[in-house]
């Protein structure tokens, strides 16, 4: 399946203020695209909880975004350093962000929660001092 | 309700103002900008004490037409350029986080359905 990519940025470690403008585009794209709006918005939650993820806890990544007829494609790689346990990760409420992160509005720990709840796939692939790399995957025909 | 009459009801100050007719169904408030994203199904403001601009971005994702900072707080101005370019509307109110939801709650706005986990 040919799948075209609509999004490719580069997301720098600890730039707060730059955060969510990746997602705002990708939502800009998606409606000139006429994809249906609660598919345009759970895309957007996804891709602004891993934008947010790379900016808070790694060494700054890059997220990509394709598209094909049935689903859109998200992928976020960084460049560590990687995530010890992901399974407590995916716990709602567990948290390791700073104190400055939590004053921000973030740290609360459902970002990774957020991405399972609205994706239709979702992959987490880790190497600690490495690389964290989290593909996920959202059906365009909305089901709810 | 309008947002005319919940503007008498919290005292709000205008900070951006887009649609002055606005009808708020349903409203959250929490200062955790990840369990304004996690509840989020069809909300139409968001009532917070966080002043930043990731406010702001947070209710773009979600499609929030309106956000009220507490406390009377002013948001920073890259905050409130931000809010105008993406059409979403900002007041202050003088109350608490809890004074304002109360205040709205009791004149039936109504919460938005909480999700439950996979």
């Amino acid at each position: 399946m040919n799948k075209n990519k609509i999004l490719e940025k580069e997301i720098e470690a600890r730039n707060f203020n730059r955060g969510g403008q990746v997602s705002s585009k990708l939502k800009t794209a998606l409606t000139r695209l006429g994809i249906i709006p609660e598919v345009i918005r759970k895309t957007a939650i996804i891709t602004y909880e891993l934008e947010m993820n790379i900016i808070i806890h790694s060494n700054g990544g890059r997220i990509v975004v394709k598209i094909d007829k049935d689903e859109i494609l998200i992928t976020a790689r960084d460049r560590g350093p990687g995530i010890r346990d992901v399974k407590k990760a995916l716990k709602p409420g567990y948290s390791t962000a700073e104190e400055k992160v939590r004053e921000m509005g973030f740290g609360a720990g459902m970002g990774l929660n957020n991405v399972r709840e609205y994706s239709d796939f979702l992959e987490i692939n880790t190497e600690v001092d490495s690389f964290t790399e989290v593909r996920t995957s959202i059906k365009l025909s909305s089901e709810e | 309700m309008n947002i005319k009459k919940a503007k008498k009801l919290l005292g709000l100050n205008v900070l951006v103002e887009i649609n002055p007719e606005l009808e708020i169904e349903t409203a959250c408030g929490s200062d955790l900008m990840s369990d304004v994203l996690a509840f989020s199904s069809s909300k139409t403001i968001l009532l917070t004490g966080l002043t930043n601009i990731q406010v702001v971005r947070t209710a773009e994702m979600i499609d929030l037409k309106a956000v009220i900072f507490v406390r009377n707080k002013t948001p920073e101005q890259e905050t409130i350029e931000l809010a105008q370019k993406k059409g979403i509307s900002l007041y202050k109110a003088p109350y608490s986080l809890f004074a304002c939801c109360g205040l709205l709650y009791q004149a039936g706005v109504k919460p938005e359905p909480i999700k439950s986990f996979k």
